[in-house]
């Protein structure tokens, strides 16, 4: 239930890492508005379906624009959005099954078009609305219900996936730090190019991984989320690649491309260089006029 | 003299019979025939059976044809397919170097040698077009002046490539004028002052949409309606348009759904297949409430079907694309004319109710080219979105307030909501509440009322049966009802392109009926089904050969069917 919607009944579960994304988020816009004067009415959210598209329903600030779609298409709705309108800021939102598993097919396509928007994913490793599936970042040999002897498919790793389809700016987060999130997503919205910020976002109820990614060190448990070395050159590719294929999940900015050029400033240039004539229906009759 | 010559160019895909009976289209039209071509060939670059047909008539055509009066066939396949198509006193012209044939209406030449001695070998299409001038006694100056004009281009080569077409159409003149066959001479065109165009179906389709300020167009090749999206790509230019080729149909649907929600025109255009993957997403649009228009261009289905043939088949999936309780709005145009307006209508309809709509138009029907008096679009009453005005800066009321439409929020400006594919309250958030479902139930299909109009033709309306196809169908439809009228037959006439929401008025004529028959190109006979559920008694005659109807066999049918039920036997 929100402020702004009594009859919504939709509630995260305690200690989901959604929370923490949410707060992140707000902040990340409210930033953003305050800096630019711009209203919030310019941002719209492409929210996904499960648990974390439900985000879009949860912010207590003010509104954004959203459109909370259907399964796995928050990429190519924020493709028209766009092509409509470039001044808007679009944000997408969405979990690891819906962005990375129905909705995969769409992820290259985006990057190769450079859709000027930012994604944040919260990834917790399950299908939690439909109450623990495995999904795929769901790690090999975990039991869920549609798994029951143990998780056969390797697991997807994202990062990599996202790098090697061209996505031009990369940040891995937790859903423990929001500062670093917030900070993430305005580097996001900045960066002239499709932004994918990818946080680890724990299911208390079917997928709790807090304690592995945190660690334990005491009990000489390392922690399986590391963050980046201040040396880290986020420009580089293949570091970015190298590290993607670690065993560990990096925490910060994995991947900037230097000299992206966005979809519409891409769509503009040609414009310009092409020079294509624009001609009326009326124009356009008369080329097939038989007079 | 003879008003009407049906002329059919069959061989291999890439041979250039569809240019040949398009350059006679072309040629003829520019002289003031009336003109319309067929064509039909497989799925593949090269090579499979194919053809162009094209009829010329001194009267407006409604159809491809009843029979042949011309077969210029390249090959023997082609001859063998296409013979018995021939009228009694049909002419073949064939490629000598393929085959012969020992027939008293048969002329064989070398059409390729013929070309070849041009000086240019891409010839040949125009020494088909000289042998067909030459047996209606046209004269060939209604072809040179046309030869000039195609090939006037502002190139080097465009005078030799002009002076080998011209010696190419005298070749094929000289070819069949030692011939004792020859066609009964062509009356000469009548000539005519109104504006016309030669336009093709889906060029039709697309200047209708651009006519009502379309904006962005995003679609996914796929035949037989890929030609839209090309049309687009070249013709949808300018500050604010946008066109795209998506990834897939699942990207085209929510592509332009998100284009629309962000207050644009948008439209896709796609085939049966690619209609099924876009179920979802137009489920999706008339949940949210977002306008944009899907054209579907039918082929031969069920799955990959028959992608190049024509059918009338994906009516039923154009009413009910997506899941759950709707009911699409769809315009069907019937003729090359029709395509114009029905195409404007259609992004008028999606912006006046602010939901998805379906232009459903046909393979036969795009492809076809036909001279039609110029559009004008001014004769349209082009809608534009109701949206939300905040000159006062009042609180705007929320987005989906009430039962009935509501103006419509543009993201960028106040009143920002969340347009919702789960049932939703009026601000657009998620609810479970059956409450809610009702209210928004009846408000999404209130809307469809604003749609309601009174544009349909009929005659004879005092008959007991009416015939009243739809679609691409309506053609042939009318030349087998004005031939059965002329045989006495007590029968009517009533047509609509609109045909979800039909036009009340047509309805209510339609229930006083004992009998509509529908003939329509299908095996379940859709739009009788259709009818039927508005307790209309309709009965479909069907076809589903991947191809159109043809009148006499038409007219027979419904004569069957009508003494049938004059019988009681039906």
């Amino acid at each position: 239930m929100t402020k702004r919607n009594p009859d919504y009944d939709f509630k995260w579960c305690p200690g989901c890492g959604d929370f923490g994304v949410l707060r992140a988020l707000d902040k990340a816009l409210e930033e953003r508005c305050e800096a630019l004067s711009e209203p919030i009415e310019n941002t719209v959210f492409v929210a996904g379906i499960g648990c974390s598209g439900n985000i879009v329903h949860l912010q207590d600030g003010p509104q954004p624009y959203g459109i909370h779609g259907i399964h796995g298409r928050t990429l190519p709705i924020a493709y028209g959005v766009k092509a409509a309108n470039p001044e808007l800021n679009v944000v997408v939102a969405a979990g690891d099954g819906d962005f990375l598993s129905i909705g995969g097919e769409h992820i290259g396509p985006a990057a190769r078009r450079n859709l000027d928007i930012v994604c944040v994913i919260m990834d917790n490793g399950i299908y939690g609305l439909t109450k623990g599936q495995a999904s795929p970042t769901t790690q090999l040999n975990v039991i869920t219900s549609t798994t029951p002897l143990g998780k056969l498919d390797e697991p997807e790793n994202p990062l990599e996936l996202y790098l090697t389809n061209g996505v031009g700016f990369i940040a891995s987060m937790v859903s423990t730090k929001p500062k670093d999130i917030t900070k993430a997503i305005l580097a996001g919205i900045e960066y002239p190019g499709l932004a994918i910020i990818h946080i680890q976002s724990p299911c208390t109820t079917y997928n709790d991984t807090y304690s592995l990614l945190k660690g334990d060190v005491k009990n000489g448990i390392e922690p399986l989320a590391i963050d980046l070395p201040e040396s880290h050159d986020s420009t580089d590719y293949d570091k970015a690649l190298t590290i993607a294929r670690s065993n560990k999940i990096p925490v910060g900015i994995l991947y900037s491309k230097k000299g992206s050029q966005s979809m519409n400033q891409k769509i503009a240039t040609q414009k310009q260089s092409t020079n294509a004539p624009q001609r009326t229906v009326d124009e356009l009759l008369t080329t097939l006029s038989l007079k | 003299m003879s008003k009407n010559l049906i002329v059919r160019f069959a061989g291999e895909g890439g041979q250039g019979v569809v240019t040949a009976s398009e350059g006679l289209a072309q040629a003829a039209a520019q002289v003031g025939y009336h003109v319309q071509t067929f064509s039909t060939y497989p799925s593949q670059i090269k090579g499979g059976p194919t053809l162009g047909q094209t009829r010329l008539s001194t009267s407006p055509i409604l159809s491809a044809g009843d029979g042949l009066d011309v077969l210029v066939a390249l090959d023997e396949y082609a001859y063998e397919y296409n013979k018995d198509e021939l009228f009694d006193d049909g002419l073949i012209v064939y490629n000598s170097k393929e085959f012969t044939l020992d027939l008293p209406n048969a002329i064989g030449f070398d059409v390729d040698e013929l070309a070849r001695s041009t000086g240019n070998a891409l010839s040949a299409n125009m020494v088909m077009i000289g042998a067909v001038a030459g047996l209606a006694n046209m004269p060939a100056k209604y072809f040179t002046e046309f030869i000039t004009k195609r090939f006037d281009r502002g190139r080097d080569n465009d005078q030799a490539i002009i002076e080998a077409n011209i010696k190419a159409l005298s070749l094929g003149m000289k070819a069949v004028k030692d011939s004792i066959q020859a066609l009964p001479e062509m009356d000469p065109p009548v000539s005519t002052n109104a504006d016309r165009v030669l336009i093709k179906g889906f060029e039709a389709a697309c200047l209708g949409a651009l006519a009502a300020d379309l904006d962005v167009f995003i679609g996914y090749p796929i035949s037989p309606a890929t030609t839209m999206l090309t049309f687009m790509q070249a013709n949808l230019i300018g500050d604010n348009k946008h066109v795209g080729q998506a990834s897939s149909e699942i990207e085209s649907i929510t592509s332009i759904l998100g284009a629309g929600f962000a207050g644009k025109r948008s439209m896709t255009s796609t085939a049966g297949p690619g209609l099924c993957l876009m179920s979802e997403g137009i489920g999706l649009a008339w949940m949210a409430e977002v306008p944009l228009v899907v054209a579907n261009v039918q082929r031969g289905g069920p799955s990959t079907g028959l992608p190049t043939k024509t059918e009338q088949s994906d009516l039923l999936m154009a009413l009910n694309p997506g899941h759950g309780d709707m009911r699409t709005p769809v315009i069907a145009p019937g003729t090359v004319e029709e395509c114009f307006y029905a195409g404007a209508h259609a992004i008028s309809w999606a912006e006046t109710y602010q939901g998805p709509v379906i232009l459903l138009s046909e393979a036969s029907l795009a492809e076809r080219q036909q001279d039609i008096p110029r559009p004008d679009a001014s004769n349209i009453d082009i809608a534009k979105r109701v949206v939300v005005d905040n000159k006062n800066g009042d609180t705007p009321q929320p987005r989906y307030l009430g039962e009935e439409l509501t103006p419509f929020p543009i993201p960028g400006n106040i009143g920002a909501y969340t347009a919702n594919g789960s049932e939703h309250d009026e601000q657009g958030d998620t609810t479970h509440l059956g409450k809610w479902h009702v209210q928004m139930t009846k408000r999404r299909f209130n809307k469809l009322k604003l749609l309601e109009n009174d544009i349909y033709e009929s005659e004879n309306e005092d008959a007991e049966i009416l015939i009243v196809p739809w679609g691409g169908s309506k053609g042939p439809a009318r030349e087998a009802y004005d031939q059965l009228v002329a045989d006495g037959e007590k029968v009517g006439w009533a047509y609509s392109m609109f045909v979800h929401p039909m036009p009340p008025n047509m309805i209510k004529l339609l229930l006083s009926k004992k009998l509509i028959v529908v003939p329509e190109l299908n095996y379940m006979g859709q739009f009788a089904s259709y009818l039927r559920t508005m307790k209309i008694n309709a009965e479909p005659i069907t076809q589903y050969t991947g191809l159109p109807f043809r009148k006499s066999i038409l007219a027979n049918n419904i004569k069957e069917l009508i003494s049938k039920e004059l019988a009681g036997t039906l």
